[in-house]
């Protein structure tokens, strides 16, 4: 496996990219409604209600809100994954690719950097915003300053990739079977309902979102991976995408 | 790699080369073998393996049974697998461009790719959008091309590295007449430069006018020849002398030449030549001292067209 070839094809992936204005909003829609949203309604729902928010239930309420950088972590790979699949597929390019020295894992890595990347490093910027923001409006009730702590590191650190990677690799699978982007996305929507069920798991408190809590979820969602992994490798070889790929 | 007393380089060569998909025998018991330098062309109609033959020798697909090497590289090994994709070239039937990346940009691509060195790039990138007519268009949005132009732009793409052997899966295929016309002229000036060349195609014309051998497919391989072999391999060819008028005399003269098939008709005699150059001179002269006037020599053969449908009909 050579890195530099896979990077090569993330590379041209970023140029296709560019030319995308869906993907562009997919990138950067999700992280500026998490960044600017959860503070606005803080800050909102205090200046309603005083005493809503209270250094008793604010931790939590806040630990829930980090959940959704996760979530969109998993929403935008989504997005790019499918369209630098299908794409390809509808483009009818992949077979010149394939008939190149390039291997099928330096094709499939290509793809999940071009994926991943920018959805890391969207989310990584909207949760600085977000962490700032919420601060901000927090610190008056709180008497410190909530963001950074070692929750939401372990929680950007380690949940957000393993997330991230879980939706890059479902979206190949999801890819090899369907014709068009949209199709991909419509089946892709699924790898939601984990994520939302973990959120609502955590607002009735049947899990907490502390840091055993995000290291168990982390962990179940590298086990996914790894399963992902196999199933999305052997989609994604030269005679399955010739053949067998609609 | 075998090799001749003249040196002669099979670049392809198969071996009972079969592939199956589930209970259908796509490609049976292929053997084949196309020189270094040689044009070899592949014709047969849809359905009859063609691209199954492409891919497999390009290692895109695995085959089920029988041996192919490629450069001397066997395919089926992992290890030779990329080794053999490095020195080939392909233009699928589906160009499969890049279509929101500029001409250039699809070319630098595959040229990194393929390891080529930044000035290798800029000549190939340079040398081939200019021999194509499209260096002017160069930092055009593939996907703003004409057919024509993706076409051309899917050969020079499949060139970028200089590889050994190019494959072709049917290039002119639904081009109109001037851009098949500006791929073909490509083909053969690749031709001049000895590139090792194999091409699908359904254009028999196009197949005559290139190739230097020809291979006749429908699922196993029906015929190979030049194209002047096959033609006369079917039917052979034939010499109609038409004369101002015919009596006995010159019919019994021609008769003691033991022409093969003989005939005659209204004032015209015919009958099968193997080369008419060296015996048509005897058969006129025969004419002529029998009292006999000539008014024309014509030689006729079964076309390239007559072969491919009568092999073809046959195998069906």
């Amino acid at each position: 496996m050579r890195l530099s070839k896979a990077w090569l094809v993330a590379s041209r992936d970023f140029k296709i990219f560019r030319h995308q204005k869906n993907i562009w909003y997919s990138v950067i829609v999700f992280p500026i409604l998490i960044s600017v949203l959860f503070p606005a309604v803080l800050e909102f729902a205090g200046q309603r209600s005083r005493g809503l928010l209270t250094v008793a239930n604010l931790p939590n309420l806040l630990n829930s809100f980090s959940f959704f950088i996760v979530i969109g972590a998993a929403f935008i790979p989504l997005g790019i994954a499918s369209y630098s699949i299908v794409g390809e597929k509808v483009e009818k390019s992949l077979e010149p690719l394939l008939a190149t020295p390039l291997t099928d894992g330096e094709i499939l890595l290509g793809k999940a950097i071009s994926a991943l990347l920018p959805a890391l490093v969207a989310m990584y910027a909207g949760a600085t915003v977000f962490m700032v923001g919420v601060d901000a409006v927090t610190f008056g009730e709180l008497g410190y300053t909530y963001f950074p702590n070692w929750t939401f590191a372990v929680l950007l650190l380690i949940v957000v990739p393993v997330a991230a990677l879980m939706s890059v690799l479902y979206s190949v699978i999801v890819s090899s079977r369907v014709n068009d982007v949209r199709s991909a996305n419509g089946s892709g929507i699924l790898i939601f309902f984990p994520f939302l069920a973990i959120y609502f798991a955590s607002e009735i408190n049947l899990i907490s979102l502390d840091i055993t809590g995000l290291l168990i979820i982390a962990g179940i969602l590298f086990a996914i991976d790894i399963a992902l992994y196999f199933v999305g490798t052997a989609a994604f070889q030269r005679e399955e995408i010739l053949t067998k790929w609609k | 790699m075998a090799t001749s007393n003249q040196e002669i380089i099979e670049l392809i060569d198969t071996d009972s080369l079969t592939k199956k998909f589930g209970d259908l025998t796509a490609v049976d018991n292929l053997t084949l073998h196309v020189d270094d330098g040689e044009v070899f062309g592949f014709l047969g109609p849809n359905g009859a393996g063609k691209t199954t033959t492409i891919r497999m020798l390009c290692c895109l697909i695995s085959k089920t049974s029988g041996n192919a090497t490629i450069g001397g590289y066997e395919i089926g090994k992992k290890a030779d697998s990329l080794k053999i994709r490095k020195i080939i070239g392909l233009v699928p039937d589906n160009v499969g461009l890049t279509e929101h990346m500029t001409a250039y940009d699809n070319l630098d691509f595959y040229g990194k790719i393929f390891d080529c060195t930044d000035a290798e790039r800029k000549a190939n990138i340079k040398r081939f959008l200019d021999m194509l007519g499209l260096w002017e268009k160069r930092n055009v949005l593939a996907g703003a091309f004409s057919k024509g132009m993706k076409q051309k732009l899917a050969v020079a793409r499949a060139l970028i590295h200089d590889p050994q052997i190019l494959f072709l899966d049917e290039p002119t295929a639904n081009l109109d007449p001037e851009s098949a016309k500006t791929v073909r002229d490509f083909i053969l000036e690749l031709k001049k430069e000895k590139k090792t060349i194999f091409l699908n195609t359904h254009n028999l014309y196009e197949a005559q006018r290139i190739c230097d051998r020809i291979g006749i497919l429908n699922t196993q391989l029906r015929a190979t020849g030049t194209p002047a072999d096959l033609e006369q391999k079917v039917r052979g060819r034939k010499t109609v002398i038409t004369l101002a008028q015919i009596n006995n005399k010159i019919l019994s003269a021609v008769k003691k030449l033991s022409l093969k098939n003989l005939t005659s008709e209204g004032n015209q005699v015919s009958f099968d030549v193997t080369d008419p150059d060296k015996e048509n001179g005897a058969v006129v002269e025969a004419i002529v001292l029998a009292g006999g006037h000539v008014n024309t020599v014509n030689v006729v053969g079964s076309t390239l067209e007559d072969v491919y449908l009568q092999i073809v009909r046959e195998s069906a």
